[in-house]
């Protein structure tokens, strides 16, 4: 299609594909603030539009209401042009030609945005069979084309199951297949990343860049995070409270932003390589460990059919330890096996072989009655804390609950002192101490678990993911107070994230799993300074930068197609068939774990070959 | 049953798993069926006991019998014999399909006075099941299409009015209106084959579960409506009446399927009373009739009888509910 500038202007010539013109959604009369209120904004052929901003801020919103999509007993007023099209006054039957026809959409969430009774073979074929009005055995044909197009592994088995039998990654291919079946000239993508891995994420943003490429189409990427639009938009907008705060080039709003606002957002997504003052070196090894995990193996029986049985090992010969003090974080894709070590170090299942040591007493045949009582000292944070809150419960309840369990002869007045105490630590306000869970936003709804966790002052924290399913915004605010509130008290602390930003801004150690097996352990910051073992490297190219110099061309490296299958373990080293320095030697024996000096310690035969600095792997 | 069966059809073929999810589900579905076979036999045995150590006996009530009358008789049916041989001496005839003979009704076999009863009930229920889904489905659809509209409302109103009125006066007063004053249908009674002397029970039985469906449905759709994946499929350019069909309807009868368990068990109640009420010659009276008169063999027999019913239309619900939501499925292998 039309060309756009090198300088990034804006183009003039092409008409716009879509044009929203002072646009307002209201929900329940005048008197409510709007939604959205009297926002502009425009999407050229061929051109990527990043809408930005925080949730709630009508992101979403603009673009379903523009395709009359907004929610039921939305007021929706302004004008939207698709083409020649005034969609908001065009009938239903016009606006349903146009959805799936010629605008397609990607959601949040593909576990719940697609049917699950229905195969995705035949969730891609409706708008095939709808808009371009082909036979069943072209519409055949032609899904499979598209599910090949979004690289789905084993397209033509896939094409006859169901969403919940396919991976999160896998379930935003088809999504996205689904979108492109009525050949859009404009792709809307919400959070189309959100709630991937890593290197999912950095693969489907990939994707979306190069089917606007190909195809000339034109793209709105809305996102909370400014990172996810720095590869791939040609202008960015910023939205808050329904409003437009700013647009521009993406080089103007990323480089140059005008608003206080935007610049905020721009911290919180935060330079991931930047020195990071928030892990003081040297303080790893010093102390006594307080978790030593040795030699553990951890292995789930798959009933398949219900009948036949098969061991899936999903951690092996696993060794670490987490020192007093220390924060040691453990990082991989899904499946790599890191959130089953927290649950094997937590006893919450029990290991095949192997020990866990706590404090140097060893965890595994202790009675059940001790183990609760050290369980005081080892408490956890999950990645939902809605989900782990009780929703009777107000927060002061709520954070009082583990004093009442474990220091039962506390009296309520000293008990609510301390509560308070705890809360005002983790910067949630008076105003807020007798709401319910379901009252607050994610952020605060994590700060409180968190208060839960510490204020019975654990000598380990042990966290799951506990930022991902938060904006950039409340991750920043939620990573600072958990360094600030480990420091403060000592705790030592268990990281399990697979994002390895975040994992460098909080942890002194960081050990990266690979299909249940380890492949590298080393201080966080020589880590992604000289990283050594490849799918280290592959970690660190798929975290997204807010730099629009940089982002395009880290994210026309990333492989589209799908990592392999952590079900299918290859014999010799298990990540061979993803690595580009794969030898006859990798596929005979899998590489011992070795050291490497300065703490370092890596699974992988070839390492030398860059450990000196000469090569990078 | 016909929408359902018609939803279920409408799922796309080419696309379809087939083979695979089909035998999975045939598997399941016979392990489920052998499954009932110990369940029942459990039932069967503490019934058996705990019938036997409620106080009073078969014939002890009614007639003052002669001590050697009573105990001519207790010889003649085993009572006399110890608890445990005659739990073995029961299980071995029914294994030969023999229920024994009926204490309180002279000269009939538990398993002759089923076989007379059962068609009746066995027809009231069906066709109240019928009428409830039939009426319940639709209705609860288009309250949930129109919420807050006429329909709807009037749903609510009449819900709380048939919560109010239980059948034993919903079904006089049926008979009252529809069988003396307009004279269109029997007030009572029972021929076989005459569809006349159906409905009125047949109405009675269905309305609470009619509205109760109704309900279900419309808070289940109402909930459907609202889910990520009917805003994808809109996305796509689908038709309300398109989403609505292939996308919103499936996974609304979840609710509606599971409450079927639920619902064989009203049928069952509520027969009793609906029998009672109408004359009708079916089984609802010999499970009071036997309990009061500690007619034993009777009495287990309405348990078999009951007891599979509700076993079997459970295991219907399952069945029916992996049918209609994929990830309720037993994977294959
Ligand atoms: S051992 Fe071989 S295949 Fe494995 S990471 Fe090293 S070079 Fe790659």
């Amino acid at each position: 299609m039309s060309s756009i500038p090198a300088d990034g202007e804006p183009p003039v010539a092409p008409a716009a594909l879509l044009s929203i013109e002072a646009l307002r959604v209201c929900f329940g009369g005048p008197a409510r603030a709007a939604a959205v209120a009297d926002v502009s904004l425009a999407v050229h052929p061929g051109e990527c539009l990043g809408v930005v901003g925080e949730s709630g801020a009508g992101k979403s919103l603009t673009f379903l209401a523009a395709l009359g999509l907004a929610p039921a007993g939305a007021a929706v007023s302004g004008r939207v042009r698709l083409g020649q099209t005034d969609l908001l006054a065009a009938p239903e039957a016009v606006l349903d030609r146009m959805r799936g026809g010629r605008v397609g959409f990607v959601f949040q969430d593909p576990m719940t945005s697609l049917t699950p009774h229905l195969t995705i073979g035949a969730q891609i074929a409706e708008p095939i069979v709808r808009h371009r009005a082909l036979a069943r055995r072209a519409a055949r044909m032609r899904v499979l084309e598209l599910l090949e197009q979004v690289r789905m592994p084993e397209p033509a088995r896939r094409m006859r199951q169901y969403p919940h039998e396919l991976s999160g990654g896998m379930r935003q291919r088809a999504m996205l297949a689904i979108a492109l079946a009525g050949e859009p000239q404009l792709l809307i993508a919400d959070e189309p990343t959100t709630a991937l891995d890593v290197t999912l994420q950095a693969q489907i943003l990939a994707l979306l860049a190069h089917f606007k490429r190909e195809r000339g189409m034109g793209l709105v990427l809305i996102t909370h995070d400014f990172a996810a639009v720095a590869g791939v938009a040609d202008r960015v907008a910023v939205m808050r409270a329904g409003q437009l705060i700013e647009t521009g080039t993406v080089r103007e709003v990323l480089k140059r932003p005008r608003e206080p606002y935007t610049r905020e957002l721009l911290s919180a997504s935060a330079e991931p390589f930047a020195p990071n003052p928030a892990a003081p070196p040297g303080t790893s090894g010093a102390a006594p460990a307080v978790l030593a995990v040795d030699d553990l193996e951890v292995r789930f029986a798959q009933s398949v059919g219900g009948v036949r049985r098969r061991w899936f090992t999903a951690l092996e010969a696993v060794s670490v330890t987490v020192a007093g003090g220390e924060a040691l974080g453990v990082v991989g894709e899904s499946g790599c096996g890191k959130s089953t070590l927290m649950r094997a170090a937590l006893q919450l299942i029990r290991p095949h072989r192997g020990r866990v040591q706590w404090l140097g007493q060893d965890l595994l045949g202790l009675p059940a009655r001790r183990i609760r009582r050290l369980r005081r000292d080892l408490q956890l944070v999950l990645q939902d804390p809605l989900a782990s809150l009780d929703p009777q419960l107000s927060v002061e309840q709520l954070v009082g609950e583990p004093l009442q369990i474990h220091e039962p002869s506390l009296s309520s007045e000293a008990r609510r002192v301390r509560v308070h105490a705890m809360l005002e630590r983790v910067g949630l306000e008076p105003a807020l101490y007798q709401r319910r869970a379901h009252e607050l936003s994610g952020g605060q709804c994590q700060r409180v678990g968190i208060a839960r966790a510490m204020i019975l002052a654990p000598r380990l924290l042990v966290c799951d993911e506990p930022l991902s399913a938060l904006d950039v915004r409340a991750q920043r605010q939620i990573r600072l107070l958990l360094a600030q509130l480990r420091r403060g008290q000592g705790t030592s602390l268990l990281f399990v994230s697979h994002d390895l930003s975040l994992v460098r801004h909080l942890c002194e150690r960081a050990l990266v799993l690979y299909l249940g097996r380890m492949v590298e352990l080393a201080p966080t910051a020589q880590l992604f300074t000289r990283p050594l073992h490849p799918y280290t490297r592959e970690l660190l190219e798929a975290i997204a930068l807010a730099d629009p110099d940089l982002q395009p061309a880290r994210l026309a490296k990333v492989a589209l197609g799908e990592p392999a299958a952590p079900l299918e373990r290859p014999g010799g080293c298990a990540f061979r068939v993803r690595c580009a320095h794969a030898t006859a030697l990798c596929a005979e024996r899998s590489p011992p774990w070795v050291s490497a000096g300065e703490g370092r310690w890596v699974a992988c035969h070839h390492f030398r070959l860059w450990a000196d600095g000469m090569l990078s792997p | 049953m016909l929408l359902l069966g018609s939803v279920v059809t409408g799922r796309p073929r080419r696309f379809g798993p087939r083979s695979r999810y089909t035998r999975a589900m045939l598997g399941y579905a016979l392990r489920r069926m052998a499954g009932i076979v110990p369940v029942l036999f459990i039932l069967l045995t503490v019934s058996f006991f705990v019938i036997r150590l409620a106080p009073g006996g078969p014939f002890a009530g009614g007639r003052a019998l002669s001590a050697r009358t009573h105990a001519e008789l207790e010889q003649r049916y085993g009572l006399d014999r110890p608890l445990g041989a005659q739990y073995v001496a029961y299980l071995r005839a029914l294994v030969h399909g023999d229920l024994g003979p009926s204490y309180s009704i002279r000269g009939e076999s538990v398993g002759a006075l089923i076989a007379a009863g059962l068609p009746v009930s066995a027809t009231l229920g069906a066709a109240a099941l019928g009428l409830a889904l039939l009426a319940g489905l639709p209705l609860g659809l288009g309250a949930a299409l129109r919420r807050d509209g006429l329909l709807d409302r009037g749903l609510a109103a009449f819900a709380a009015l048939t919560l109010a009125l239980p059948s034993f006066v919903t079904g006089p007063l049926l008979a009252l209106g529809f069988g003396l004053w307009l004279r269109w249908l029997p007030v009572a009674g029972w021929q076989a084959g005459a569809a006349r002397y159906l409905i009125l029970p047949a109405v009675t039985l269905a309305l609470p579960l009619a509205v109760a469906i109704a309900r279900l449905m419309r808070a289940s759709l109402l909930e459907v409506l609202n889910a990520s994946y009917i805003r994808t499929a809109r996305a796509r350019g689908l038709g309300r009446a398109r989403v609505l069909w292939r996308h919103a309807l499936r996974p609304a009868l979840v609710p509606v399927v599971s409450y079927l368990g639920p619902a064989a068990t009203y049928l069952v109640t509520g027969s009793l009373v609906v029998e009672t009420v109408f004359e009708l010659p079916g089984t609802g009276r010999y499970l009071v009739q036997g309990a009061i008169d500690r007619d034993y063999p009777l009495v287990m027999g309405m348990v078999l009888v009951y007891g599979t019913l509700t076993l079997v239309a459970n295991l219907g619900a399952d069945l029916l509910h992996a049918w209609l939501d994929p990830r309720a499925r037993h994977e294959p292998r």
